[in-house]
C-alpha cells in the first residue's frame, strides 16, 4: 500500500469484499490489461529522511548565484532594481497576500481600488486610455495583444521585429500557430529594427506588428516611424515597452501604438529566480471589448459614494464561454500591487530622475567598456539602461571568468542571436555604482585578455 | 417598453429574430422578447458590409449589461448596409427594437428561405 492514503489494511480488506475480488493484484488483473502494465518497479531513488532532504536541498540552493553574490550587469528582459521595504510591509498584508480570486469580486473594494489605481498609473505612463489589472507577464501580454488584433481584423499575419525578447517572440509563435496565424520576423540593421524590411513586411493581411522599446539590444527604436509604417495597413500596433524608461521616452499612446505591453518586474518585484511577475496591458478605446483579462471600474453606489466594480466582464470566459476574448480570467494582483506602489513612491518626479539616471550610468558604461581593449560597441544607436557590445574572446568564458572575480557582465547574445555570437548584453539598474562599472571595465578587460590568450594558445 | 409588441407586418426566426422583407432585401433586428432577455444593450458589434450571412448561423453580437450574444441570421444575402447610428446609442436596440434600433440590411440569396420563418402568431405562441 501507498503510505501516503490513509487507508488502513481492515478498510482494505473491507473495500476488496464489497465489490468481491481478493487482493488490489488480482482487481488490476482484472481491469487493465497485460499490454499497458509496467511490469516491474518505478524506477525512484528511495525515500530520504527529513533532515537528509534538507541537506539536500540546501546543496542545490547552495548552486544558485544571487545577485546579492554578486555585482551583475545582467538583465535581458528582467533587472535588478531596488525593492523598497515599503512594498514588502504592504504586498504582506494578509488582505492582500491570502485572498483567492473573489467571486463575488464588488465586497472586496480594497482589492478593486488598487486594480483601478494601478490602471490609472500604467494608462499615465503609456498614454493609452485603456488598462487592464495586469496580465501574467511579458511575454504573454505580447501575445495576447495578437489575439486581440486577430479578433479585431480577421487577418492571417503577424509582423515582429526581430528586436523583440526572445521568449515574446517564441510566446507569440506558439499562440499564433494555434489560430492560424503566420509570423513574419523582420531583420535588424545598425541594432534597430530594419525600417526598409519593416515597411516592406507589412500588407494588406497584416493583422499585427510588434516592436518593443528599448529593445532587446538595449537600442531606442524610432516608435513613431515603425507606428506610422502600418498605418495605411489594417494591422494593430503594439508596442512592448520597459516601463521604468517611461519616464523619459516619448510614451506609447504617443507615437501611434494602439496596443502596449510588457513585462512589469521592473516595478518593485524581485527577480524572484524568475517570476512571478506580472505582465501590463493597455490599449486605446477601440480596442476595448478585446481587451483580455480583468478590467476595474469606478462608479457610485446607490448613495452617491464613489466606489470600485469589475466591469466588462461580459467579454470574460465565466460568461461567455469559448467565445471569451481570452483564456486569462485572473489578473497578477499581488504582483501589480507591488508595481503601484513602486510607482507611487516613485511618483511623478522619480519616473523621470530614474529615467535620467539609467541613461546617465549607461552612457557612462558604455564609455568605459568601448575603451576596454577587445571590446567593441555592437551598435550606436541611443542607450537607456541596456546595451550592447562585441568581445573579442569566447562570450561565455569570459563571462565566466568575470563571474570568478565577482562581478556578472552581463548576458550572452549569442544563445538567441546566431549573428551576435560574440555580443555581451550589459545591463544598468540604479543599484550600480560608478565605482561598480569601473570595476566591471577592469574585470572584463582582464577577462577578454586572459581569454584572448587561451585562445591563441589553442589555435597555436 | 411595458409589453411586448409583434408587428403583424415581419417575419420571425425561432432565435428571436426579424426580418422585414422589402423585393430583394431585407432588413434584419432582434424582437422585443430578445431586448427584454438581454436588458439595457451597451454594444453593438456588427458584420462588415459585403460580407456574408447564412441562415440560422451567427453574424453579430449584441453586448448588455448581462451577456454578449450572438445574434442569428433569419435569412441569407450579404450584407448591404449596417446601422451606424447604433454605435453611439445601442440602448436604441432596446427602446424601438423594430424600428431605429434595426441592425443590418441584408441582399437575400435565396428568397424561399423566407417560406421556414414565422409569421407573428406563430412566433408569439412559441414564446409562451
Amino acid at each position: 500500500m501507498s503510505r501516503y492514503t490513509s487507508v488502513t489494511p481492515d478498510d482494505l480488506r473491507e473495500m476488496l469484499a464489497t465489490i468481491g475480488v481478493g487482493s488490489i493484484d488480482e482487481l488490476f488483473d482484472a481491469v487493465v490489461p497485460e499490454g499497458v502494465r509496467l511490469g516491474r518497479e518505478i524506477d525512484l531513488p528511495d525515500g530520504m529522511t527529513e533532515q537528509d532532504v534538507y541537506d539536500h536541498l540546501r546543496d542545490l540552493a547552495a548552486l544558485n548565484t544571487s545577485t546579492e553574490d554578486e555585482i551583475t550587469f545582467l538583465g535581458a528582459g528582467m533587472y535588478d532594481t531596488y525593492v523598497p521595504a515599503l512594498i514588502d510591509m504592504l504586498v504582506t498584508r494578509s488582505e492582500f497576500l491570502t485572498p483567492y480570486t473573489p467571486y463575488q469580486p464588488e465586497i472586496s473594494q480594497g482589492g478593486l481600488q488598487v486594480m483601478f489605481e494601478y490602471q490609472t498609473a500604467i494608462s499615465e505612463l503609456t498614454a493609452l486610455p485603456v488598462s487592464n489589472a495586469s496580465v501574467y507577464e511579458g511575454p504573454s501580454a505580447l501575445a495576447a495583444a495578437g489575439y486581440l488584433a486577430r479578433l479585431a481584423n480577421r487577418k492571417g499575419r503577424f509582423v515582429i521585429s526581430r528586436a523583440v525578447h526572445p521568449h515574446s517572440r517564441e510566446t507569440l509563435r506558439t499562440m499564433a500557430r494555434g489560430y492560424g496565424v503566420e509570423v513574419v520576423e523582420v531583420p535588424l540593421r545598425d541594432g534597430v529594427t530594419d525600417p526598409d524590411a519593416w515597411a516592406a513586411a507589412i500588407d494588406d493581411d497584416t493583422s499585427a506588428v510588434f516592436f518593443q522599446n528599448p529593445n532587446f539590444l538595449g537600442a531606442v527604436e524610432d516608435a513613431e516611424a515603425l507606428a506610422g509604417a502600418a498605418k495605411n495597413s489594417p494591422a494593430v500596433v503594439v508596442g512592448a515597452y520597459d516601463p521604468l524608461t517611461l519616464g523619459i521616452l516619448v510614451p506609447p499612446g504617443e507615437c501611434g501604438v494602439d496596443v502596449a505591453v510588457g513585462e512589469g518586474q521592473q516595478l518593485g518585484n524581485r527577480l524572484d529566480f524568475g517570476g512571478p511577475s506580472f505582465g501590463f496591458f493597455a490599449a486605446t478605446e477601440a480596442y476595448l471589448r478585446r481587451m483580455p483579462g480583468r478590467i476595474a471600474g469606478e462608479t457610485r453606489d446607490v448613495d452617491g459614494r464613489r466606489g470600485f466594480v469589475l466591469t466588462l466582464q461580459t467579454r470574460e470566459q465565466h460568461i461567455r464561454r469559448e467565445k471569451a476574448t481570452s483564456n486569462i480570467c485572473t489578473s497578477q494582483a499581488l504582483n501589480a500591487l507591488a508595481g503601484v506602489v513602486y510607482l507611487t513612491w516613485l511618483g511623478r518626479q522619480g519616473i523621470v530622475e530614474i529615467g535620467d539616471l539609467l541613461l546617465q550610468r549607461t552612457a557612462y558604461a558604455r564609455e568605459k567598456l568601448a575603451a576596454v581593449d577587445g571590446v567593441t560597441l555592437l551598435h550606436e544607436q541611443p542607450a537607456i539602461r541596456e546595451f550592447a557590445v562585441r568581445v573579442d574572446a569566447p562570450v561565455q568564458r569570459v563571462i565566466e571568468y568575470c563571474q570568478d572575480l565577482g562581478v556578472n557582465p552581463g548576458y550572452a547574445l549569442g544563445r538567441d542571436y546566431e549573428e551576435f555570437s560574440d555580443g555581451l548584453l550589459v545591463a544598468l539598474t540604479e543599484q550600480r555604482t560608478r565605482e561598480q562599472i569601473d570595476l566591471l571595465a577592469q574585470v572584463l578587460g582582464e577577462a577578454v585578455a586572459a581569454e584572448r590568450g587561451a585562445r591563441a594558445e589553442v589555435t597555436a | 417598453m411595458a409589453d411586448g409588441t409583434y408587428p403583424e407586418d415581419l417575419l420571425y426566426h425561432p432565435e428571436h429574430d426579424w426580418a422585414r422583407i422589402e423585393g430583394d432585401t431585407a432588413t434584419l433586428g432582434i424582437t422585443w422578447f430578445a431586448q427584454d432577455a438581454l436588458g439595457e444593450v451597451v454594444f453593438f458589434d456588427p458584420p462588415e458590409v459585403g460580407s456574408t450571412v447564412t441562415k440560422d448561423e451567427a453574424y453579430a453580437e449584441v453586448e448588455s449589461v448581462k451577456a454578449v450574444s450572438d445574434v442569428i441570421a433569419p435569412l441569407s444575402g450579404e450584407i448591404i448596409e449596417v446601422n451606424t447610428a447604433l454605435a453611439d446609442a445601442p440602448e436604441t436596440i432596446n427602446s424601438d427594437p423594430y424600428g431605429e434600433g434595426w441592425l443590418v440590411k441584408i441582399r437575400l440569396s435565396d428568397p424561399a428561405e423566407q417560406d421556414d420563418l414565422l409569421d407573428a402568431g406563430a412566433y408569439t405562441a412559441q414564446l409562451s
